[in-house]
C-alpha cells in the first residue's frame, strides 16, 4: 500500500529555504494587527525533496495515460498528445507571461490567439471565436448564455426551453438548467438519430434552441441535419453544436455549413492537447456573425500590424472566466493544427473513423452492436449477449479489459442502450494495437462462457481490486486526518 | 507532422477487410450538400523542425517575467516554482490520463487528488474540499450557486473590494436568472460595513468578502459581517489567497461557510492567464452540494485502502437537468501542481515565503514614502498595495522602457505586488523611477 | 415484490399510509430494488408547505438519483431523521421506514392514488 505523503512526514526533513536579503527584517506582528494573524496550526507534510520525487513517481506508476496504452473512451477522444507541444508550452516566452503585461510585451501571445481564432473559424465554418471558456462544459455554458443573450436582445422573453436529445452528454441538460432554461428531451428514433416527428412536435415559440452533437453519442452522423436545422430555425430557435465529437467529421464537413449557429470545441479532444488526468481543457466557442456581438470580452483584434484586446463590446455577455482562457492549452492546439495542416486534419479524421469501423466490424457476432452500420469516430457495442448467457455485465467486461492492459471504454452511456460500451479508438492507434484490442474483447467473451468467475472478480493485476463505492458515498471520508 | 501510425498500405488493407474500397465510403452517410469539397484553408503540414522554429519565434516576440522583473499581481503572482515541481509534471502517466473513472487503474491520480483535498482543507481550516475548479472567478460563481441552493434564496451581497474580474464573472453568470448580484461600493479600500449591513436581509443567500482584498489590504470587519449574515441564515463566502494563509487567519477562523481562491500561486506558471485552478472548500454541511469532483477514501474487496471518485450523484453525468453545476472536468494537473508545490516547500517554507513577500512589500512602501510618493490607502496589507501616481499608463510605459514590468493600472495609482522573487535592487530601482516622476 | 395491502401507491413508486389527517410517505420495494444501494436521502424540512406532486426528497445511489414526489398536499410535520445517517434503511425495509409525514390539506388527493392491485399491475408492466 502506498502511504499518503502526510504519513511520510518527518519533522525537520524539508530543506527549502530562501536566499538572504539585505533589507530590514520585519516581524509580521509589528505590521499586521494580531487579529489578522493565523492562530490555527498549519499542517503540511514535512518531507525531503527526494521523498517528494519518489512519492509522486510512485503515484504516476499507479496511473494510466495514453502513453501507457490504448484508451478507447467513447466521446473522450483519447488521442496521442504530441511532445513538441509540451515543449512549447514550457517556453518562458509563453509560460512566464503575466496576463496583465502591457500589450506591447505580449504580441506573440496575442498573435497566436488571433490566429487560433481564424483557424478554428475555417475548420468549423464559423465567423468568430472566443477562446475564454476553460473546458467543454464551460464552452457549452458560454454558448447557451449567448443564445439567451440573443433572445433577450430581441425581447423574445417567451423562449424559456432548451431542446436536448435523449442521447446527449449529461453536460447538455445540466448546462441548459444552470443557464436557466427548462430542458425538453427529444427522442431518438429507431435508427439512433433525432426523431424528426418528436422534434417538430416540441419546436414552438417557447423554445430557445436545440443542443446537438454530430456525430451523435452513438457515433452516427445525423443525416437529417439540414432538416433539423430548418425545423429549429423556422421555429425561431438557434442550433447549438456540441463539439465533443468533432473528431468524427473534422476536415470532411463543417458545423457552420450545416446550419449551426453556435459551436463549442474541446481542444483537449479534437486538437490533441492532453487531458491532464481530468483537466485542464479548453472549450472555445464559435458563432455566426450575427451572434458575435454577444461573445465574452475581451477578443483579440489587430490594427496596423499590432494586436490588442478589445473590451469595447457593449452587447457582450460579459466574461465567463478570469483573464483570456487556458492559454497554455490553446497554444498546444495551435501547434497541433499547424503540424497537421488542412489535409492532415482530414486524414486524421479518416483514420479515426476507419479505426472505429474496423473494431466494430471485427466484433460482430461476439458482442451485440445495436446500430450496426457505418459509424463515425466511435460506436456502441453492448454486453447484452454476455448478460443473457452468463450474467456478465458491461462493468465486468470493462474490469477484465484492465487485466489485458487496456483502459476500458466509456460504459453505461448513452443511457438509451442497455449494457452500453462506447468505443472510440482515435486515429493514433495502429492496426496491430487494434487487432490486439479486438482479440482481448473476444477472449473475454470466450471467458464469459467458459469461466465467468474470472471476469466477475477482475481486475486482478491492479494494486487494488473492486472498491466499496457504496461505503465511500454513505460515509464520505474526503481528507486525511492524523490518528488521534 | 502526422501522428497517425498506419501507412496507406495498412489503411487500404483495413478498408478491404471491412468491405470498403476507399476512405470516402466511410462518409457515404454524410449528405452531399454538407461535404466539404476542398481542403481546409489553414496551410500545409509543418515538419517538427519548422514548427519548433515557428513556436520559438512566436515566444520570442514576448517579453517574459524572467527577463524583466514583474510587479504585477491583481490575481496572478510571479512566485518561484521549484524545479522538482516542473520535473514531476513531465510524468506522462499523469498528463496523458483521463479523469480517474476507473479507480483500479487510477489509484495514483486519485490519491494525488485526495492529498490535494487534504492540503486545501489544512490551508483553509475547512472540513471538505473538492478536486478543484477552473479558476477563482468561476469558483466564486459556483459557490454562489451552492449558497442559493442551500438557502433557497438568490441575493448575493458582494463587497466592492472583491477582485472586479471575479465580480464580472458573477454578473455574467447571473444571466441565468438564478442569482441577483448586489455589489456594494467600497471607496475607502476595505468593504463598506454600513452599506453591506444594510444589504444583508432575509433574501440574502450569501455575503462575499475577499481577504486580502483586491487592493492588497486586510478586511477588518469580517467578524461583524459573518455574524450579520449568519443571523439572517445566509452564508459567508470568502475568497482567499493561499500563500497568505501561511500567516493570516484562516477562513475557518473567520467563520466562513464556503471558501474559494486562486491556486495559481501554488507552483503554477503564469502562462498568460491560464490554465490555473480555483480551489473550493466548505464546512461539512455543504459536502453534498459542492460542484465538481470529489475523491473519497474506501476499501477494496480485500480491505485495502483505496480511493475513488465519490458522491457522484451530485454531478451532471448522473443528475443531468437537475444538476446544480454543469462542471465536468476539474483542473487535475494544476491541482497536482499545487500539491507537489506545497509538499516541496512545506509549512516552514510557505511561512518563509509569505513573510518574505510581506517584508519586501513593507520595504517598498517605506522606500516609496521616502521618495515622496504616497499610498492610495493607508491600511494594513500583505504583499500588495496601490501607490499613487499621476498617470498610471504613462508610468508603466516609462517603467517598461527601463526594463521593469510595472503594476496593475487603477484610476490614480499602480497596484504593485511583491513576491519572494523580487530583490532589493529591483525595488530600489522601481522606487527611484516612480519617485523621479511623482512627488508632491 | 412486496406490496402491502393496507397502503396506497403512485405511478412514481411512492407509498402512502393514511392515519387520520396525516399521511406517511415512503418509497416502495420496487423503487428501492431498482435504485440499488441507497447512499443518501436529501430530506425536506419540517414546516415546508407542499402541493400534491411536489418533490420533497431526493434519493441517491452510487450511480443514480431519483426524486420523491409527495402524493398529497399539505405541511411536512415530521421527517425520518434516521435516514440521514442510515439511508440503507430504505433498502432493508422500505415500508417500515417512511420518509416524511404530511399533514394533509385535502383528503381528495388520496383519490388519485393507486390501489395495491393497480400498483401491482403497474410493476408487472414496468418489468
Amino acid at each position: 500500500m502506498t502511504k499518503l505523503i502526510f504519513e511520510k512526514s518527518v519533522p525537520g526533513s524539508n530543506a527549502f529555504f530562501l536566499p538572504p536579503v539585505d533589507i530590514p527584517s520585519v516581524d509580521l506582528s509589528a505590521t499586521i494587527p494580531q487579529d489578522f494573524l493565523r492562530q490555527d496550526e498549519l499542517t503540511l507534510p514535512d518531507v525531503s525533496e527526494v521523498e517528494v520525487v519518489r512519492h509522486f513517481t510512485e503515484l504516476s506508476h499507479r496511473s494510466f495515460g495514453v502513453d501507457d496504452g490504448l484508451y478507447p473512451l467513447g466521446s473522450c477522444t483519447m488521442k496521442y498528445n504530441p511532445k513538441i507541444n509540451e515543449w512549447a508550452a514550457r517556453l518562458p516566452g509563453f509560460a512566464s507571461l503575466h496576463p496583465y503585461q502591457p500589450e506591447s510585451t505580449v504580441q506573440g501571445a496575442l498573435e497566436l490567439m488571433y490566429n487560433t481564432d481564424k483557424m478554428l473559424c475555417e475548420i468549423t465554418g464559423m465567423d468568430r471565436y472566443t477562446l475564454q471558456p476553460a473546458a467543454g462544459a464551460h464552452g457549452e455554458m458560454t454558448g447557451v448564455m449567448i443564445i439567451k443573450a440573443y433572445h433577450q436582445d430581441r425581447q423574445d422573453s417567451k423562449r424559456t426551453k432548451m431542446l436536448v436529445p435523449d442521447s446527449a452528454h449529461g453536460t447538455n441538460p445540466a448546462t441548459a438548467n444552470v443557464v436557466g432554461f427548462e430542458v425538453v428531451e427529444i427522442k431518438s428514433d429507431e435508427e439512433g438519430l433525432v426523431d424528426l416527428g418528436d422534434l417538430r412536435s416540441k419546436m414552438n415559440d417557447e423554445v430557445a434552441g436545440l443542443m446537438l452533437t454530430n456525430p451523435n453519442t452513438l457515433g452516427l452522423f445525423e443525416t437529417n441535419i439540414m432538416e433539423i436545422a430548418a425545423i429549429v430555425h423556422e421555429g425561431g430557435g438557434l442550433l447549438y453544436y456540441d463539439g465533443a465529437n468533432l473528431n468524427g467529421m473534422i476536415g470532411v464537413a463543417r458545423p457552420g455549413d450545416m446550419g449551426f449557429d453556435v459551436v463549442h470545441l474541446n481542444l483537449h479532444k479534437t486538437f490533441g492537447t492532453p487531458h491532464g488526468g481530468g483537466g485542464p481543457g479548453s472549450g472555445p466557442v464559435g458563432v455566426k456573425s450575427f451572434l458575435a456581438p454577444f461573445l465574452p470580452v475581451p477578443l483579440v483584434e489587430k490594427k496596423e500590424e499590432a494586436y490588442y484586446f478589445d473590451y469595447d463590446r457593449p452587447q457582450s455577455l460579459g466574461r465567463v472566466k478570469d483573464f483570456y482562457g487556458n492559454f497554455g492549452v490553446i497554444l498546444k492546439a495551435y501547434a497541433y493544427i499547424l503540424a497537421l495542416g488542412g489535409e492532415g486534419l482530414r486524414s486524421a479524421c479518416e483514420h479515426a473513423v476507419l479505426n472505429a469501423n474496423y473494431i466494430r466490424h471485427h466484433l460482430r457476432g461476439v458482442y451485440h452492436i445495436p446500430f450496426d452500420r457505418i459509424c463515425k469516430h466511435e460506436f456502441i457495442a453492448s454486453s447484452q449477449y454476455q448478460m443473457e448467457e452468463s450474467h456478465i455485465s458491461t462493468l465486468d467486461v470493462a474490469k477484465r479489459l484492465i487485466d489485458y492492459g487496456y483502459h476500458p471504454p466509456t460504459i453505461y452511456f448513452p443511457l438509451i442502450v442497455k449494457e452500453a460500451m462506447m468505443i472510440e479508438p482515435t486515429e493514433t492507434e495502429s492496426q496491430a494495437r487494434l487487432d490486439d484490442f479486438i482479440k482481448a474483447l473476444k477472449d473475454i467473451a470466450r471467458e464469459a462462457q467458459e469461466n465467468s468467475e474470472l471476469i466477475k472478480t477482475a481486475p486482478r493485476t491492479t494494486p487494488v481490486n473492486r472498491l466499496d463505492e457504496v461505503g465511500a458515498a454513505r460515509k464520505p471520508k474526503v481528507k486525511w486526518e492524523a490518528a488521534q | 507532422m502526422t501522428y497517425t501510425p498506419n501507412p496507406p498500405s495498412v489503411s487500404q488493407a483495413m478498408l478491404r477487410s471491412i468491405g470498403l474500397a476507399s476512405m470516402e465510403e466511410l462518409f457515404a452517410d454524410v449528405p452531399a450538400d454538407v461535404i466539404l469539397n476542398q481542403p481546409l484553408n489553414i496551410g500545409e503540414a509543418h515538419s517538427e523542425i519548422a514548427l519548433r522554429r515557428h513556436l520559438q519565434e512566436m515566444a520570442n516576440k514576448n517579453i517574459n517575467v524572467d527577463q524583466f522583473p514583474c510587479f504585477l499581481g491583481a490575481g496572478a503572482y510571479d512566485h518561484y516554482i521549484p524545479a522538482v515541481v516542473e520535473q514531476m509534471l513531465w510524468r506522462s502517466e499523469f498528463y496523458t490520463a483521463y479523469t480517474p473513472y476507473q479507480p483500479e487503474l487510477s489509484q495514483g491520480i486519485l490519491q494525488a487528488i485526495f492529498e490535494y483535498q487534504t492540503l486545501i482543507c489544512n490551508l483553509t481550516g475547512m472540513d471538505v474540499s473538492n478536486a478543484s475548479l477552473y479558476d477563482a472567478g468561476t469558483a466564486l460563481a459556483e459557490a454562489c450557486h451552492v449558497a442559493c441552493e442551500a438557502s433557497r434564496r438568490s441575493k448575493i451581497v458582494v463587497a466592492g473590494t472583491v477582485n472586479p474580474q471575479y465580480t464580472h464573472v458573477l454578473t455574467s453568470y447571473s444571466i441565468s436568472g438564478n442569482t441577483e448580484i448586489v455589489t456594494v461600493a467600497a471607496p475607502d479600500g476595505t468593504a463598506d460595513l454600513d452599506r453591506m449591513l444594510k444589504e444583508i436581509d432575509k433574501q440574502t443567500a450569501a455575503v462575499i468578502i475577499q481577504q486580502p482584498n483586491f487592493y492588497g489590504h486586510l478586511e477588518d470587519n469580517i467578524k461583524i459581517l459573518e455574524q450579520a449574515v449568519h443571523k439572517q441564515k445566509g452564508l459567508l463566502i470568502m475568497c482567499v489567497d493561499p500563500i497568505s494563509l501561511a500567516v493570516l487567519k484562516s477562513p475557518a477562523e473567520w467563520g466562513a461557510d464556503i471558501v474559494v481562491g486562486e491556486g495559481q500561486s501554488l507552483g503554477n506558471n503564469l502562462s498568460f492567464g491560464g490554465p490555473y485552478l480555483g480551489f473550493m472548500a466548505s464546512t461539512k454541511k455543504y459536502i453534498r452540494k459542492l460542484p465538481g469532483r470529489i475523491v473519497g477514501e474506501t476499501v477494496d474487496l480485500e480491505g485495502r485502502r483505496a480511493f475513488v471518485l465519490t458522491l457522484q450523484a451530485r454531478e451532471q453525468h448522473i443528475r443531468r437537468e437537475q444538476a446544480l453545476s454543469n462542471i465536468c472536468s476539474n483542473q487535475a494537473l494544476n491541482a497536482l501542481t499545487a500539491s507537489i508545490y506545497l509538499c516541496s516547500i512545506g509549512a516552514r517554507g510557505l511561512r518563509a515565503i509569505a513573510n518574505r513577500c510581506h517584508q519586501l512589500a513593507v520595504y517598498a512602501r517605506d522606500e516609496f514614502l521616502n521618495k515622496g510618493l504616497s499610498m492610495k490607502y493607508e491600511l494594513p496589507f500583505f504583499r500588495e498595495f496601490a501607490v499613487k501616481v499621476d498617470n498610471p499608463a504613462q508610468m508603466n510605459k516609462m517603467l517598461l522602457e527601463n526594463g521593469i514590468i510595472g503594476g496593475y493600472e487603477l484610476e490614480d495609482s499602480l497596484l504593485l505586488a511583491f513576491t519572494e522573487k523580487r530583490t532589493r535592487a529591483e525595488i530600489d530601482k522601481l522606487a527611484a523611477l516612480l519617485g523621479g516622476y511623482n512627488h508632491d | 415484490m412486496n406490496i402491502p395491502q393496507d397502503l396506497l401507491y403512485t405511478n412514481d413508486h411512492e407509498w402512502v399510509r393514511v392515519d387520520g389527517e396525516q399521511a406517511y410517505v415512503g418509497i416502495t420495494d420496487f423503487a428501492q430494488d431498482n435504485m440499488g444501494d441507497i447512499v443518501y436521502v436529501e430530506m425536506p424540512e419540517i414546516d415546508d408547505e407542499i402541493a400534491a406532486g411536489d418533490q420533497i426528497a431526493v434519493i441517491e445511489s452510487v450511480k443514480a438519483v431519483s426524486s420523491i414526489f409527495c402524493p398529497v398536499g399539505g405541511t411536512i410535520i415530521e421527517i425520518n431523521d434516521a435516514l440521514e445517517s442510515a439511508p440503507e434503511l430504505l433498502n432493508e425495509d422500505p415500508y417500515e421506514n417512511y420518509v416524511a409525514i404530511v399533514k394533509m390539506d385535502n383528503q381528495d388527493d388520496l383519490d388519485q392514488l393507486l390501489s395495491p392491485a393497480a400498483y401491482e399491475k403497474l410493476c408487472a408492466e414496468t418489468n
